[in-house]
């Protein structure tokens, strides 16, 4: 099975991703999420704008899944996947969201750099644009717990 | 819709006899998740968030996804800033730091409690806690800051000679 099928089975699978209509695209071992703009993400109808929680919640995905799909490459390194491998999903610890800009009702990309990955935490940094790369709408910083 | 909608949708909850409250219609995105305003005066606000399976994060175990919290707790602070007495026409999330405590329950409603201790003329500070029943056992903590637009104050009597 390729990384992305993989990926794609378990994004699908979670239904809070399916909710908030997240996808995903893998090259090598970087991984860019994707928000399609849809009208039940606006947080402040008057500008209008993203929801802050929203554009939270992509962030911290894109740090779970990116951390899940390197589980899964190093989980191939050592042998063949059975068909019904999952990586473990990892649990938030803290995470920091900067809002800097706001959120126009159009698509909205995510990429996570993972900072250290240790033996029981990573730490990860999470940028989301929208139209261009250099104009970041948020970023976040954060820990989450590996393994179960 | 107005500003003033927006304020009272934001702030004019109810408390409920069966603790629902109203459905957040003024933010599509809170609505959607089915987050419900209980009440929201003097700087303080107090909302639930309903269990629903399209929010779980976890399918092992059907607990919401973190992102969740997250968005609950974002609602709640700004409802908490606009339920201040300092005449808060807008909020906008600057920055916002969610700890992780303990995983909701699955099935259980999540309710969070914020509140607004400072608005400085463009800034407000926020806490807030997400929790089920028992806040001394809470699922999450948040701090945050929100930028805001506040109405202009009246002139002072000597300013308007």
């Amino acid at each position: 099975m390729s990384g992305t099928d993989l990926l794609d089975r378990l994004a699908v699978s979670i239904p809070y991703i399916r909710f908030l209509g997240i996808r995903f695209e893998r090259r090598g071992d970087e991984l860019t999420a994707l928000m399609p703009f849809k009208p039940d993400l606006i947080g402040n109808p008057l500008l209008p704008a993203i929801h802050g929680g929203a554009t939270g919640a992509f962030l911290e995905i894109t740090g779970l899944m990116q951390l899940a799909s390197d589980t899964a490459i190093q989980a191939a390194t050592e042998g063949e996947l059975p068909d019904d491998y999952a990586p473990v999903i990892p649990k938030p610890i803290d995470i920091t969201f900067d809002y800097l800009r706001s959120g126009k009702p159009r698509d909205t990309y995510a990429r996570a750099m993972v900072q250290r990955r240790g033996r029981r935490v990573a730490n990860l940094r999470i940028e989301a644009w929208q139209e261009e790369r250099a104009k970041l709408i948020a970023t976040a910083h954060g820990n989450f717990l590996l393994g179960r | 819709m107005s500003k003033t909608d927006l304020h009272k949708r934001m702030t004019e909850g109810r408390a409920d006899g069966d603790g629902t409250g109203d459905l957040m219609t003024g933010i599509p995105h809170s609505a959607a998740m089915g987050m419900r305003l209980v009440s929201a005066t003097d700087g303080e606000a107090l909302m639930l968030l309903p269990y629903d399976e399209n929010l779980v994060g976890d399918v092992a175990t059907g607990i919401l996804g973190g992102g969740a919290i997250t968005a609950l707790l974002d609602t709640c602070c700004g409802a908490a800033v606009f339920a201040t007495k300092a005449g808060v026409m807008s909020t906008a999330t600057l920055d916002l730091r969610i700890d992780y405590m303990r995983p909701a329950t699955p099935g259980e409603t999540v309710q969070a409690r914020a509140t607004c201790y400072r608005v400085a003329r463009s800034v407000a500070f926020v806490r807030a806690l997400a929790y089920h029943d028992d806040p001394d056992r809470p699922i999450a903590t948040a701090a945050a800051a929100f930028i805001v637009e506040r109405k202009p104050e009246k002139p002072k009597p000597e300013d308007q000679s």
